[in-house]
């Protein structure tokens, strides 16, 4: 059951190289795997795990299973799929190499959310490597080549350095299966929390190792972009919940003011530079990379007290609510530009006035990023900011964790400052050249952005349907 | 049969190949199929169990060990004499172009022959458990090379490369014999199944013994392409005829290795030597990562790169030697083969229809011909060590066994840097194929041999890239 998830894009992507109609293979593939996860989740007991020993010596299975985490991924996984597919312009032409990169993509994040073997959870996050690399390079905008170069290199550097935490962090067991994670002797934990906060951390465009992010995502292809800011990305926080935390907890408490320091280099550094974006795909990528910062905070309150209860679903939480809303921002930034040839932000204006659906519903994403209650975002930060206060009693003096919640909340009048303005020159004010002509998005291209609405709305109103897996 | 035969069969196949040879007219690029049939018989041979009847002989057991890991090295050496045969049938027309000026292919009959000495050669070296019997093993290869890499005789670059790796060849030969002297008189015995118990037993100079495998390290460095005996890789790699470029980076390094795995573990695992022979490995191993992956960065020419890429998989394989991780080692060789020759096959394809090894030769082969492209790029991926290609696998192990023997820090930060390295110079051919266009847009037709034999290794990359137990189970495991 699991193991269709992974091979119906699989299949579907080589079937596409291999000449099925691209468009609509790619869309079957994403709806099915739409209703595999959903059987899969309603029904617990008929998803039992999956496993495949492929070497006996390191021990090393194909295992796949759901646990409280890994089924919200894989949720948002399924859904910002179907939404990428439906999302960006195909040049003539490229179908294939554009449908089956993007479903190589989501083979690769399904499959690591899924694997429950540590081998299989890293080797399935680096399937998207080539994919993304050729998707940038050859179908990317603006300074595509040096994006894709970027994005490739830090990654597999990232990647490598990830690998020797996990290694070290598997050794002393020398079993890879996710079940048999213990925490390792404390002589170790410092420097195997030090590789998986730095390899995790260039994965999830942790400060300083972010620079990578915001170009690749401004010149990647709509889909690469937003699976890639959606999905992908919450691979190195979902390790950092699921392997770091386990294996390394006092480690990662050693190194809890440097993680405090850095994702407030993050939130707030990040932020001033976002503020800064002349162009609205800049600007989401680097917003996206300044969210980043806020999961942090969750994992360094969880850090700080390993008890914290509230701390792991803040982070999973807006994880999920940050990967909806940015694929929604991607999809709608790649349809102003379709609409009006341009992503300057100065040579835009009154957009609303010629396409009203898409100005609604770039609102209604913006606002949702800056985290406007009722929407994901905002049950997701707020447990954030709770979860930051969770273990401080009032009259006490405040921890790493205190204090950088304090100055994190300042990141929110940040976002609202470059988002709002963002909106503003794009679609309010008079008609400019570009927006002149402009059409308003049409039925096909609504689809996409209101399933990715709706799921905003849904959790943002009643997030325990997401909170309600964890217990699982 | 007792187990050596399988050697002298093959010894006596490439003779009455090179005698047929030389009385039949016609089509020379038939004695490379009927060499590839011949070879794949013994292929067979060497995957069926040894009989019980007939053991090694008394006389030869000294000599000669018919365990797994031989066979494991002797397939691995009849696998990549095959591919080279059928890689060289396909190229026959850039050998007859150097050979005859082009007129015809009569001159390329001995082409196909030679490899097979050789292959005898480096089946010989994986059963080999005396320094007599790897040395005189060792010098059939190397011979059987010298006259292969200078084949193409009205090409300087073969020629060049000829020499260089006579000369080269020749030095390494030296130390390899004055080495195995310092041992002789060190240990008082060839007979390397001895050496652990000698090094128990104290009966040793180990002075002598030391600079003797001082001076091994540097002979063998020079088959596998180890600093400092790397210099000849480049020059020679680019020189030498496609086919034979591919044979001296897979098979000559894989019974290189072997045999440096057998010589040193007696020493690595002894007390009073295993930590400075450890420690010259690591040293050599650091030197050559460093060296092979920062000159690959700055590559223009394919062949070039992959020789200094072919340094760069000697760097981690050392690692694995010093870890006496030895599965590790034959495992990563075993996948080294799939993903070399696919690229190499693809490589001597392109020079064979566009007439250079340059990189911009690949220009725009994702529009030419998918497949190659294709074929070539999952072969790319698995040098670089993506994950779930069979490359990935091997270097998985070598860098499992080297943290969990805790070797230095700046040693597994140069390995680390090496592997991210190895994603620019490998993407940077996966680049020129997709990104860049063709000067010349016409598509190439892909011959069935090698068409054929690139959707099998392809195949396997992937399939062992997600279950790589087959090769264990070759191992014996």
């Amino acid at each position: 059951m699991l193991l269709a998830l992974i091979l119906i894009p699989f299949l579907a992507a080589i079937g596409i190289l291999g000449g099925l109609p691209a468009r609509l293979t790619a869309v079957i593939a994403s709806l099915a795997n739409i209703l595999v996860a959903t059987y899969a989740l309603s029904c617990p007991a008929c998803s039992d795990g999956f496993s495949l020993q492929v070497l006996a010596d390191p021990k090393i299975n194909l295992s796949l299973g759901i646990t409280g985490i890994s089924a919200v991924m894989l949720i948002l996984s399924v859904i910002v799929t179907l939404a990428a597919v439906y999302s960006g312009k195909c040049p003539e032409g490229r179908e294939k190499l554009w449908f089956s990169s993007t479903l190589f993509i989501a083979a690769g994040a399904i499959g690591a959310f899924l694997s429950t073997d540590v081998f299989f959870f890293y080797a399935f996050h680096e399937l998207a490597l080539i994919p993304t690399f050729l998707m940038i390079g050859i179908l990317g905008r603006g300074d595509r080549k040096e994006a894709a170069w970027k994005i490739t290199i830090y990654l597999a550097f990232g990647s490598i350095i990830l690998l020797a935490g996990l290694l070290m962090a598997t050794m002393h067991t020398g079993s890879f299966a996710f079940s048999d994670l213990a925490a390792i002797p404390a002589s170790e934990q410092n420097t195997v929390a030090l590789l998986l906060i730095i390899g995790f951390g260039t994965l999830v465009s942790l400060f300083p190792l972010h620079s990578w992010a915001a170009p690749a995502y401004a010149s990647a292809p709509t889909p690469v972009a937003m699976l890639h800011a959606g999905v992908m990305k919450k691979f190195g926080l979902y390790g950092l919940l699921v392997i770091g935390m386990k294996v390394a907890p006092q480690g990662m408490l050693h190194w809890l003011p440097w993680i405090c320091v850095l994702l407030l280099g993050n939130i707030i550094w990040v932020g001033l530079v976002t503020i800064n974006q002349k162009r609205l795909d800049l600007m989401l990528g680097n917003s996206s990379v300044m969210h980043m910062g806020y999961i942090f905070l969750a994992i360094a309150a969880l850090a700080a007290n390993p008890a914290n209860s509230i701390a792991e679903p803040a982070a999973i939480l807006l994880m999920f609510a940050h990967g909806i809303s940015i694929a929604l921002l991607f999809s709608l930034t790649s349809l102003v530009e379709q609409k009006a040839g341009t992503l300057e932000i100065s040579q835009l204006g009154g957009l609303a006035k010629k396409a009203p659906a898409l100005a609604f519903l770039f609102g209604l994403a913006g606002m949702a990023s800056i985290g406007l209650p009722g929407l994901a975002n905002f049950a997701g930060e707020v447990m954030v900011f709770f979860a930051g206060f969770a273990d401080w009693t009032p009259g006490e003096s405040m921890g790493w964790v205190q204090i950088t919640t304090i100055i994190a909340l300042w990141g929110v009048v940040i976002s609202a400052v470059y988002m709002l303005r963002a909106f503003r020159n794009t679609f309010q004010g008079p008609l400019v050249k570009a927006t002149e002509n402009a059409a308003d998005i049409h039925y096909c291209e609504k689809i996409p952005a209101y399933i990715l609405a709706a799921t905003l709305l849904v959790v943002g109103i009643y997030p325990k349907i997401i909170l309600q897996f964890l217990s699982l | 049969m007792q187990p050596h035969f399988i050697e002298f069969i093959t010894v006596g196949f490439g003779l009455i190949l090179l005698m047929f040879e030389a009385f039949t007219k016609g089509n020379k690029s038939q004695i490379g199929l009927l060499a590839a049939a011949g070879l794949t018989v013994i292929l067979a041979m060497l995957f069926c169990p040894a009989p019980s009847c007939c053991p090694v002989p008394e006389w030869m057991e000294r000599f000669y060990s018919d365990d797994q890991t031989a066979r494991f090295y002797k397939i691995i050496a009849v696998t990549s004499t095959i591919l080279v045969l059928l890689m060289s049938v396909d190229f026959s027309k850039v050998l007859s172009k150097f050979t005859t000026g082009g007129e015809d292919d009569s001159a390329t009959g001995e082409f196909y022959c030679l490899p097979i000495f050789a292959c005898a050669g480096l089946m010989w070296m994986a059963s080999a458990t005396d320094l007599v019997s790897i040395f005189v093993s060792l010098e059939l290869v190397t011979i059987s090379f010298y006259v292969m890499v200078a084949f193409m005789r009205r090409n300087v670059g073969s020629l060049e490369a000829g020499v260089k790796y006579l000369i080269l060849g020749a030095l390494s030969t030296g130390f390899l014999v004055y080495g195995i002297a310092w041992i002789y008189g060190a240990m008082g015995t060839t007979d390397i199944t001895l050496y652990s118990s000698i090094l128990e037993s104290e009966a040793y100079h180990l002075n002598y013994l030391l600079f003797g495998i001082a001076l091994i390290l540097l002979a063998l460095g020079f088959k596998v392409g180890a600093v400092p005996m790397q210099l000849w890789i480049a020059d020679v790699y680019q020189g030498a005829p496609t086919p034979i470029t591919a044979f001296l980076s897979v098979a000559s390094k894989a019974a290189g290795f072997l045999v440096l795995m057998t010589i040193v573990s007696p020493f690595l695992a002894a007390d009073a030597t295993g930590s400075t022979v450890s420690a010259i490995l690591l040293i050599m191993a650091g030197a050559t990562l460093l060296y092979g992956n920062l000159a690959a960065i700055s590559q223009n020419n394919f062949k070039r790169l992959l020789a200094y890429s072919s340094i760069a998989h000697a760097g981690f394989l050392l690692i694995g030697v010093a870890t006496q991780d030895y599965d590790a080692v034959s495992f990563y060789l075993g996948t080294y083969l799939l993903m070399t020759f696919a690229a190499f096959f693809v490589l001597a394809l392109i020079r064979s229809e566009e007439d250079s090894d340059e990189l911009e030769a690949f220009d725009g082969l994702g529009k030419r011909n998918p497949l190659l492209a294709f074929a070539l790029t999952i072969a790319m991926a698995a040098l670089a060590g993506i994950p779930l290609t069979a490359g990935f696998w091997g270097k998985f192990l070598i860098f499992k066994s080297a943290i969990a023997n805790d070797i230095s820090w700046w040693l597994l930060s140069i390995a680390f840097v090496s592997v991210a390295a190895g994603f620019y110079y490998y993407l940077k051919v996966v680049k020129a194929m997709y990104w860049n266009t063709a000067k010349d847009s016409a598509s190439i037709t892909v011959p069935v041999i090698t068409k054929v034999v690139l959707i099998l290794l392809t195949a396997a990359i992937l399939i062992l890239g997600i279950y790589p137990q087959p090769i264990f189970n070759l191992l014996g495991h």
